[in-house]
C-alpha cells in the first residue's frame, strides 16, 4: 500500500533559514566582495544581485582523514596495457593517486572557490548596510498633507458603493435563520402530524383535522416565505479611514560641471556617485525625482543622458548652478513637501571670484532647503578655492553639508559609506 | 520472451504524468515485486519541484533537521551547480523510515517516475528493510519523530543559549560526527515520547557522574595515593570520541551533551549507509532494472517506454575508466548492478569457472541467493564474497599501491587468473570504512593533573593524518575544555603530535 502525496504546495525556501545562517557567518567575506563589486560594474548595473566568491578552504568543515603519504593502495577500472608489476612514473605535482583512496563520495573539488549568489535585494543591503540618510527625523515634523485610504474593517452605515456583499449576506442569512425559527419548528410538527395521520388508516372526524393540518401548514409557509431575504439592518459597508502619511517624495538633486577641464572619466566617476546616492534614496523614499544640473559659466537644467555624455567647453561658475538649483526649489519642489538631497561633484575649477558667492548662496539660502548636501571633489590635485569656500560651509553646518576628495574610482565606495555613515546621535533617537 | 501486446494492457501512453497514473504504476510495479518476494515498508511517495529537491539536497535527504550554517552552504552549492547545468539533481531521495519516504520530482516524465518509484519505493525500501546493518542499527520507525525531537531541542538551545554558542557547539560535534560511531555495541532505539522524558532525567544523572570523576575533594591520603597507582582512566582506550565526550566532558553543560548526543545519533543512524553504498545502490538498480522489464513483459508499457528507461538505466550503471575526463572512482551503481546481475547469472546459466568459485551458488535458485547476498552482509564482506572474476574482467581492475617515497606506483594485480584473490581483497579493502577513515582513539586522562587529554592515532600503512587534524583537535578541545594532544604512531614510532594551542579566547565557550 502506498500514500501518494502532493508536496509541491509546500514552502520550497525551507533551507532560507540555514542559508541566511550561513550569510551571517561569512557577512565578512560578502561585504568585501560586495564592494568590490560596487566598484567594478558598470553603472546601471547595481540593480541586480551578484555573485559572491569565497576561498573554499575559508569555509571548509574540517574531518579526520588520511593526508598523502604512506602506502595507498586503490582499485581502478577500465585497464588496458597494464600487467602486474608495471611501474608506472607518477604524474609530475601530484600524489594524488594515492592519497585519494577513492573514497566513495569524491566531494572534494579541490581548492576551488566556493561561489553563490545572492539577490538583488540582499546585494543592496549589504551596499548599504549601517548607512542612514541624515536628517531623516525632519520629514516627520513636517505639516502633513497627504493621506491614504486604510481598511477599517466592517460597519453598518456607509454608501452604497462601499457595500461589502459577502458580509451583508451571510448577515442576512443568520436573520433569516433567527426570525423563522419558530415558525419552521411548527412547520415541521404540523407536517409530521399530517403524515402520522395520513399513514394511519384513520377515521372520518380525523379528515376533518387534516383540512385544518393542511391550513395550518399554508399559514406557516407563507409566515416564512413573508421574512424579508434582506432587511436594512443586514447591510454591511467595507470601511475605510484616512491615515496621514509622512511625506515619502524626495528629489535628488545632481550637479556636475562639465567645463573643459572635466574628462569623461571624471565624469563617470561622478555618475557612479550619483547612481549609488539614487538607489540610496530609492530605498528609503516611495517617489524620486531627480533633476539634472550641469553648468560651466552658466547652468542649465538638462536630461540624463545629456547630463552625462554632451560635451561642453568653457570656464566655470559654479555659482551659476546653486542659483538655478534654488529657483528649480522654489518653483517646483517645496522643502515643505519634499526631502531634498542634492550632490556636486566638480574636479574643483571655479572662477575664483566665484567661491566666494557660491558660499554666500551656501550659507544663505541652500543648506536651509536641503536635507544634505554632499560635494564630492574629483581630483588627484590640490584643492582650490572652491573646496576652501565649501570647508568653511562644512564647519559651520556640519548636519547638512559633507565634502570629500575622490582621487579614483576606487573611492568611491568608501567615501560615499563614508558620507552616508550612521551617525552616533541619530542611531540614539 | 511471450509478450502479449494488447493496446488496453497499457498504463499510460505519451510521456505525462498524472497522480492517477502514478498510483496505477505503483500498484502494477508492487504487485511485481510482490511477484519477485520483495518484502517492503509501506510506502510515502511525495511528489516535488526542484526547489524542494535541493531543499532536501541540503538537509542529507532528510524531510526536517535542525538549522545549522552548513546546510545553508550545501543549499547555495547545490542552487548554483544546478542552476548553471553544472549537474542534473538526482531523479530520487529516500528516506530509510517507516513508511519509507521517496521524492519524486514533478518535472520528470512518467517514465523516470515510474522508475524512480521502482528503484526507491521498492529497490532501497526492501533493502532498509532486510539489510542486517539497517536492521541492527536503525530504527526505521523512530527516525521521523527522533528528528522532530532534535529540530526542537536544538531551536529551544538557541532561545536559551543564543544562536551563536549553539552554532559553536554544532561545529565541533560536526567535525567529529564520523567518530560518534558504536561500531560494535547495539543501540536501542526509543520514541520521541520516551525520549523527551528520558533527556531530563539523562541531565541529571550525567551531570552527577562527571562531577564524580572529576571530585576534586581530596579523600583520605592514603588512599589517594593507592588510588592514583590504579585508577587509569579511560581503563580501555574509546574510539566513540563523541560518546565519550558526552560522557565524561567535565566543563559541558547538560544541552551541549544533549547536543552530541544528537550528532551522535544521527552519525549513527547514517553509519549503515556509509557502508552499504555499493550493495544498496546496486540492489536498487537491479531491481528497477527486474521491474521494469518485467512491466515491459507483461505488456504494460509500449517500446518507447522501454528504450526510454534503458537509455537512462544505462546512464546510471555506466563506468568510465580510470583515464576518463569523466572518471570520478568507481561508481557504486555499476559495480552493484553488476555483481547482483552476475549473481543471478551463475545461478541460471554456470560456467565451469563459476563452479570453482562459487560452488554454493550455482544452480540455486536466484531469488534466494541474492536476498541472501542483500540480508547479510556490508560493502566490503559482500565483494570479498560475491566479486567474481567474470566482473573483474568487465571491469578492467586494476590495483595499484602507491608508495609516497616511490617516484613509482606499482601495478599490483589485474584482471586474470593470478590476481583475482588479490584484486576482490584490495577492493574489499577500499570499502573497509575503518581503513578509510584514521583510527584514533582516546587514550589517556590526565585526570589528577592538568585535565589534559590524549588521542592516538594507530597508523595504517604509514598513513599520516590530513591537514585538518589541527582544526579538529581544537574543536575537540572546544568540547573537551582542558588541553588536547592528539600523538600519531606508526608501531611504536612516535611520528607526529598536533596540539591544541591555548586560546584565552576560545575558552569562553
Amino acid at each position: 500500500m502506498s500514500y501518494i502525496i502532493d508536496r509541491r504546495l509546500n514552502g520550497k525556501h525551507k533551507s532560507s533559514v540555514n542559508r541566511q545562517r550561513f550569510l551571517r557567518r561569512y557577512r565578512e567575506h560578502i561585504r568585501k566582495a560586495v564592494e568590490e563589486a560596487v566598484n567594478q560594474r558598470s553603472i546601471q548595473d547595481l540593480d541586480r544581485g551578484e555573485q559572491i566568491t569565497i576561498p573554499k578552504r575559508d569555509i571548509h568543515e574540517p574531518h579526520f582523514g588520511h593526508g598523502e603519504g604512506g602506502i595507498g593502495s586503490i582499485v581502478h577500472p577500465g585497464n588496458k596495457e597494464f600487467a602486474t608489476g608495471d611501474r608506472i612514473p607518477k604524474p609530475e605535482g601530484g600524489g594524488g593517486q594515492g592519497s585519494g583512496q577513492g573514497d566513495a563520495s569524491n566531494q572534494g573539488e579541490g581548492e576551488d572557490d566556493f561561489v553563490f549568489q545572492i539577490s538583488q535585494e540582499e546585494f543592496l543591503n549589504f551596499v548599504f548596510e549601517d548607512l542612514a540618510l541624515p536628517n531623516l527625523v525632519r520629514k516627520n515634523l513636517k505639516e502633513i498633507k497627504e493621506f491614504s485610504l486604510k481598511h477599517a474593517g466592517v460597519v453598518s452605515e456607509g454608501t452604497p458603493s462601499k457595500l461589502n456583499i459577502v458580509r451583508s449576506m451571510r448577515n442576512a442569512y443568520a436573520r433569516r435563520m433567527v426570525m423563522s425559527s419558530g415558525s419552521r419548528k411548527k412547520l415541521a410538527e404540523v407536517e409530521a402530524e399530517r403524515d402520522a395521520i395520513l399513514a394511519s388508516d384513520s377515521a372520518p372526524e380525523e379528515k376533518a383535522k387534516l383540512a385544518w393540518l393542511d391550513e395550518q401548514i399554508t399559514l406557516l409557509k407563507q409566515k416564512i416565505e413573508r421574512t424579508p431575504f434582506l432587511d436594512t439592518y443586514d447591510l454591511r459597508y467595507n470601511h475605510h479611514v484616512k491615515e496621514s502619511l509622512p511625506s515619502t517624495k524626495a528629489v535628488m538633486f545632481c550637479i556636475m560641471d562639465v567645463s573643459g577641464s572635466m574628462t569623461q572619466e571624471t565624469k563617470n566617476v561622478a555618475k557612479r556617485f550619483f547612481i549609488l546616492l539614487y538607489l540610496f534614496l530609492t530605498r528609503n523614499y516611495e517617489k524620486i525625482d531627480v533633476v539634472f544640473i550641469r553648468h560651466h559659466t552658466s547652468a542649465k537644467e538638462v536630461s540624463e543622458e545629456e547630463f552625462f555624455y554632451s560635451r561642453e567647453t568653457g570656464g566655470t561658475i559654479v555659482s551659476s548652478a546653486l542659483k538655478l538649483m534654488e529657483k528649480i526649489v522654489k518653483d517646483r519642489y517645496s522643502p515643505d513637501q519634499w526631502n531634498i538631497y542634492a550632490a556636486q561633484a566638480s574636479d574643483g575649477d571655479n572662477w575664483d571670484d566665484d567661491s566666494r558667492i557660491c558660499r554666500k548662496i551656501m550659507e544663505d539660502s541652500i543648506v536651509d532647503l536641503v536635507q544634505y548636501f554632499t560635494y564630492i571633489e574629483i581630483t588627484p590635485r590640490e584643492q582650490q578655492s572652491l573646496w576652501h569656500a565649501y570647508e568653511q560651509v562644512q564647519a559651520n553646518h556640519p548636519d547638512s553639508f559633507a565634502m570629500r576628495n575622490i582621487v579614483e574610482v576606487g573611492d568611491i565606495y568608501p567615501v560615499f559609506r563614508d558620507l552616508f555613515q550612521r551617525r552616533q546621535h541619530e542611531s540614539n533617537q | 520472451m511471450s509478450r502479449t501486446n494488447k493496446e488496453s494492457d497499457l498504463l499510460s501512453q505519451g510521456p505525462d504524468w498524472s497522480f492517477e497514473l502514478i498510483q496505477k504504476y505503483d500498484e502494477e510495479i508492487s504487485k511485481i515485486a510482490a511477484d519477485f518476494g520483495l518484502d517492503t515498508y509501506p510506502n510515502q511517495i511525495e511528489i516535488i519541484s526542484s526547489e524542494q529537491m535541493m531543499d532536501a539536497y541540503a538537509s542529507v535527504g532528510m524531510p526536517l533537521g535542525y538549522h545549522h550554517w552548513s546546510y545553508g552552504k550545501q543549499f547555495l552549492q547545490t542552487e548554483q551547480n544546478y542552476k548553471r547545468g553544472r549537474m542534473g539533481l538526482a531523479y530520487e531521495i529516500v528516506i530509510n523510515s517507516s513508511p519509507c519516504i521517496a521524492y519524486l520530482m514533478e518535472e520528470n516524465n512518467m517514465m523516470m517516475q515510474a522508475l524512480v518509484i521502482a528503484h526507491a519505493c521498492y529497490g532501497h525500501n526492501s533493502f532498509f528493510k532486510g539489510n542486517y546493518l539497517f536492521e541492527t542499527w536503525t530504527d526505521a520507525t523512530a527516525i521521523i519523530d527522533y528528528l522532530v525531537f532534535a529540530k526542537k531541542y536544538i531551536l529551544e538551545c538557541e532561545e536559551k543559549y543564543g544562536i551563536e554558542e549553539v552554532e559553536l557547539t554544532l561545529d565541533s560535534c560536526h567535525a567529529l560526527m564520523n567518530f560518534g560511531v558504536d561500531r560494535y555495541k547495539r543501540p536501542v532505539p526509543i520514541s520521541m515520547v520516551e525520549e523527551k522524558a528520558r533527556q531530563d532525567e539523562r541531565e541529571h544523572i550525567l551531570q552527577q557522574q562527571v562531577n564524580d570523576l572529576w571530585r576534586t575533594i581530596p579523600i583520605l591520603e592514603k588512599s589517594e595515593h593507592q588510588h592514583r597507582k590504579e585508577f587509569v582512566f579511560p581503563s580501555e582506550p574509546q574510539e566513540n570520541l563523541l560518546y565519550f565526550l558526552e560522557k565524561n566532558a567535565p566543563l559541558l553543560k547538560p544541552w551541549q551533551r544533549e547536543i552530541i548526543r544528537i550528532v551522535r545519533k544521527m552519525a549513527q543512524y547514517f553509519y549503515p549507509q556509509r557502508q552499504t553504498q555499493v550493495m544498496n545502490e546496486g540492489w536498487a538498480s537491479f531491481w528497477h532494472y527486474t521491474l521494469m522489464n518485467e512491466l515491459y513483459n507483461r505488456g504494460k508499457v509500449e517500446e518507447g517506454f522501454i528504450l526510454e528507461f534503458l537509455q537512462s538505466h544505462t546512464n546510471v550503471v555506466s563506468q568510465p575508466s580510470f583515464d576518463s575526463p569523466y572518471y570520478s572512482g568507481i561508481n557504486p551503481y555499476a559495480l552493484g548492478f553488476a555483481i547482483y546481475t552476475d549473481i543471478k547469472r551463475m545461478c541460471e546459466a554456470p560456467t565451469e569457472e563459476d563452479r570453482e568459485w562459487f560452488p554454493d551458488i550455482v544452480g540455486r535458485p536466484w531469488i534466494e541467493v541474492l536476498d541472501f547476498a542483500m540480508r547479510n552482509f556490508k560493502d566490503e564482506s559482500f565483494i570479498l564474497q560475491f566479486l567474481s572474476p567474470k566482473v573483474m574482467r568487465d571491469f578492467h581492475f586494476f590495483g595499484v599501491e602507491n608508495d609516497v617515497l616511490d617516484p613509482y606506483v606499482e601495478v599490483k594485480e589485474i584482471h586474470n587468473s593470478s590476481g583475482y584473490q588479490g584484486l576482490r581483497q584490495r577492493l574489499a579493502q577500499q570499502y573497509n570504512l575503518s581503513h578509510r577513515e584514521p583510527n584514533i582513539q582516546v587514550q589517556r586522562v590526565d585526570i589528577y593533573g592538568d585535565r589534559s587529554l590524549m588521542l592516538k592515532h594507530t597508523m595504517d600503512h604509514g598513513r599520516p593524518l590530513n591537514e585538518d587534524t589541527i582544526e579538529v583537535v581544537k574543536h575537540f578541545k572546544r568540547l573537551w575544555g582542558f588541553d588536547v594532544r592528539l600523538e600519531s604512531w606508526d608501531g611504536d614510532q612516535l611520528e607526529q603530535t598536533y596540539t591544541s594551542q591555548i586560546n584565552p579566547e576560545e575558552t569562553s565557550s
